[in-house]
């Protein structure tokens, strides 16, 4: 890839550049003046959502905004993971990297040593977000973390090829909440309304599909590209010589 | 007057998106917007949690702990699928810019 052109951000003060300068101000101080007037005892969503919690199946309330209460919105976001790792996908390959070498032996080791210690703290973090701050989203961070540090150490490039597997990960989590959601529907309950007796069971079932395409999405993201597996290389290729005769 | 923490930190949370805002407008460089981008989310982030601690009850509000939760990981994978975006633009055109209107590639 050739070196980027220098960009001239600072090449002079337009009069463009001072109006919206001026506009930005003025939106500021028209938000602060909102934030300034609002009633400082505002009663808040707190009541209603502690006095619903008995029956949301878990005990951390945020939890149970997240994965009860406002359940569709956390599904729809799913679907806007999947949808980002899509859109990278398609707009990219991933670059074989120059630093593919095994990696220095004292990472290696490191890595060896710490990634055990990450999964462990992810699926801690899973199952305290029931009773604690805790849950799919912060557990999926840090075991995508883990392979992260596993992709720096030249390792897990050997499981990226296996893309079959990889597209499973990625979409399980929206899946088994698609599931879910239409499960309560088919015994009489609305989108996504758990039966009391069940909804803890059910939010660690979506939560643990959750994780898994979370972790997996935000690495695919740091690889930032469609992988070089075995069934694409054929039309990777293709593509190459497309993109060669429109230069 | 007296200013209570919580408003402070709504202020500043206004006062991050502006800042990004103003960024977002006001450079061409695309990684320049991408961050400018996330530095509004920031502040959208810090306002609504600000304003959680402000709802009366034992505990802070926890729907928009919720929604702050679930912004920050859409924000992260918007961020993602920006940068490849911005790196799909320099590879076509060579420069990490959008091209100007109706002299693009």
């Amino acid at each position: 890839m050739s070196a980027p052109e220098p960009i001239a951000d600072h090449a002079r003060f337009t009069p463009a550049r001072l109006v919206t300068l001026l506009l930005v101000v003025a939106l500021a101080a028209a938000l602060g003046w909102a934030v300034w007037s609002l009633p400082a005892d505002s009663p808040g969503l707190t009541g209603q959502s502690l006095a619903q919690l008995p029956g949301s199946g878990v005990t951390n309330p945020v939890t149970a905004a997240v994965l009860n209460y406002r359940g569709y919105d956390t599904l729809l976001e799913i679907a806007v993971l999947l949808l980002a790792v899509l859109g990278v996908w398609s707009v990219a390959k991933a670059e074989p990297r120059a630093d593919d070498a095994p990696a220095s032996p004292v990472l290696t080791a490191f890595v060896r040593l710490a990634l055990p210690v990450i999964i462990l703290v992810a699926g801690y973090l899973l199952w305290i977000g029931s009773f604690a701050p805790g849950g799919a989203f912060q557990a999926g961070a840090v075991l995508a973390g883990g392979g992260v540090v596993l992709l720096l150490s030249g390792g897990g490039r050997a499981a990226l090829a296996q893309e079959g597997w990889l597209r499973i990960g990625l979409v399980l989590g929206l899946a088994v909440f698609i599931a879910v959601a239409a499960g309560t529907m088919s015994v009489g309950g609305k989108l996504l309304e758990y039966p009391p007796q069940h909804a803890g069971t059910l939010i660690l079932l979506i939560e643990s599909a959750a994780l898994i395409s979370i972790a997996l999405t935000l690495v695919a993201l740091f690889v930032g590209g469609r992988p070089p597996g075995r069934s694409n290389r054929g039309l990777s290729e293709a593509g190459e010589r497309k993109d060669g005769d429109e230069s | 007057m007296n200013l209570e923490p919580a408003l402070f930190y709504a202020l500043a949370g206004v006062g991050l998106f502006a800042i990004g805002l103003h960024a977002l407008f006001a450079y061409a460089h695309l990684l320049r917007k991408i961050l400018a981008l996330n530095v509004m989310g920031g502040g959208v982030f810090l306002f609504l949690i600000a304003i959680a601690s402000r709802a009366a009850g034992p505990v802070p509000d926890p729907v928009p702990h919720a929604m702050v939760l679930t912004g920050i990981v859409v924000s992260v994978c918007a961020t993602g699928l920006a940068l490849a975006l911005a790196n799909r633009v320099q590879a076509t055109t060579g420069k990490m810019q959008l091209p100007d209107e109706g002299g693009g590639a």
